[in-house]
């Protein structure tokens, strides 16, 4: 098909789209409405098991059962780009080499990448309290660690990300959130069901499973994303093909 | 006018999907696809969003407050991470493609090859 022949049948398709998302853009509910029937509902369910992130308790708690399933395409992705990405017959790794750094940017990371690294950990411990949880935490952590990248090189990221273990975490983790749904069914009640003491609303040790959830979550995140980008940066910087400039 | 925001979300979806369709590029592609894929953030959280309302986090709230619709922000967790990991597989995709085929460009890619 050609340029313009396929210009011509995604503008005609973007007319009748187009038209179909403002008729329907007239029919939903009036935007800033008061009317939020689920809303409401997920809110009473959440202060009922004392979690005061209303959005914390509605992934772990009331759809605990889909994040495990989104939780499970995260890991299933970090396998694949790792299948993806490994080393071809073909291609070898080369070293990398140190880059000059200016100290400056040196003390900068070395300021820094604690401080990330901290609130990382503080965004998943304090998840079921407070906005942010085992995702958004899990992400800050791993991007934490790759200041080190930013502001050294690679070798120094290297030497800071323990990569084997990270692998191993990742798998466990994925696994954590599997097993602790059998909490709930060892209990009588549903699989991913909320039967853990629920504490004091508003402490660290409260809302039973969420919290618990939410850790796994945050580590499984967390090294998920360092793999990840570890198989990334290492086709960028590492990986070269055979007879290339790495020779 | 309070169609405007759901308005909007269509409207990124449609310069997604145009830039899709258009790219020449398999890295910009896939950045396409992030952005008609955003789309369904702001139509998600546009449909969650209640006038003069906060955030669902009772921390620091009365526990009558009004706040804005959690499950759809949920839902736009769910959806940011499928995103990204979407994004993940597909630039390793690109990676492998171009060391293959030895270019990006969707146009070029006419043979197959074993």
């Amino acid at each position: 098909m050609s340029r313009t022949t396929r210009l011509r049948l995604f503008l005609v398709a973007a007319a009748v789209l187009a038209a179909g998302l403002i008729t329907a853009a007239g029919r939903l509910p009036g935007f800033g409405g008061l009317r939020h029937p689920y809303g409401e509902r997920a809110v009473a369910a959440g202060l009922e098991r004392r979690t005061a992130n209303i959005v914390s308790s509605v992934n772990f708690d009331q759809r605990a059962f889909d994040t495990l399933g989104e939780e499970s395409i995260l890991f299933g992705s970090v396998l694949g780009a790792g299948m993806l990405l490994r080393l071809a017959r073909d291609e070898h790794k080369r070293g990398a080499a140190a880059e000059p750094v200016l100290p400056t940017t040196r003390l900068f990371g070395a300021t820094l990448l604690p401080v990330t690294v901290l609130t990382g950990g503080y965004l998943v411990a304090h998840g079921a309290l407070s906005p942010g949880g085992g995702f958004q935490g899990g992400v800050a952590l791993a991007t934490a660690l790759h200041l080190a990248y930013v502001a050294a090189d690679y070798r120094v990221l290297k030497r800071i990300r323990p990569l084997a273990a990270l692998d191993v975490a990742d798998a466990l983790a994925a696994g954590a959130f599997a097993a602790l749904g059998l909490v709930g069914l060892a209990a009588g009640a549903g699989y991913l069901a909320n039967t853990l003491p629920l504490g004091t609303f508003n402490q660290l040790a409260s809302s039973g499973l969420v919290a618990v959830v939410n850790a796994a979550v945050g580590v499984e995140v967390a090294s998920g994303v360092v793999v990840l980008l570890a198989h990334f940066l290492d086709q960028a910087v590492e990986v070269a093909p055979a007879g290339g400039a790495g020779e | 006018m309070s169609e405007l925001p759901y308005l909007v979300a269509g409207w990124i979806l449609l310069a997604g999907l145009y830039g899709l369709v258009t790219s020449r590029n398999l890295v910009q592609a896939v950045g396409c696809l992030a952005v008609a894929q955003s789309s369904t953030y702001v139509l998600l959280l546009a449909v969650g969003y209640r006038r003069d309302a906060t955030a669902p986090v009772f921390s620091d709230l009365p526990t009558d407050a009004p706040v804005v619709d959690p499950v759809v922000q949920a839902l736009t967790l769910t959806d940011v991470v499928v995103g990204a990991t979407v994004t993940a597989l597909l630039l390793a995709l690109v990676i492998q493609l171009r060391k293959r085929h030895g270019t990006v460009d969707p146009e070029e890619l006419t043979g197959l090859r074993g």
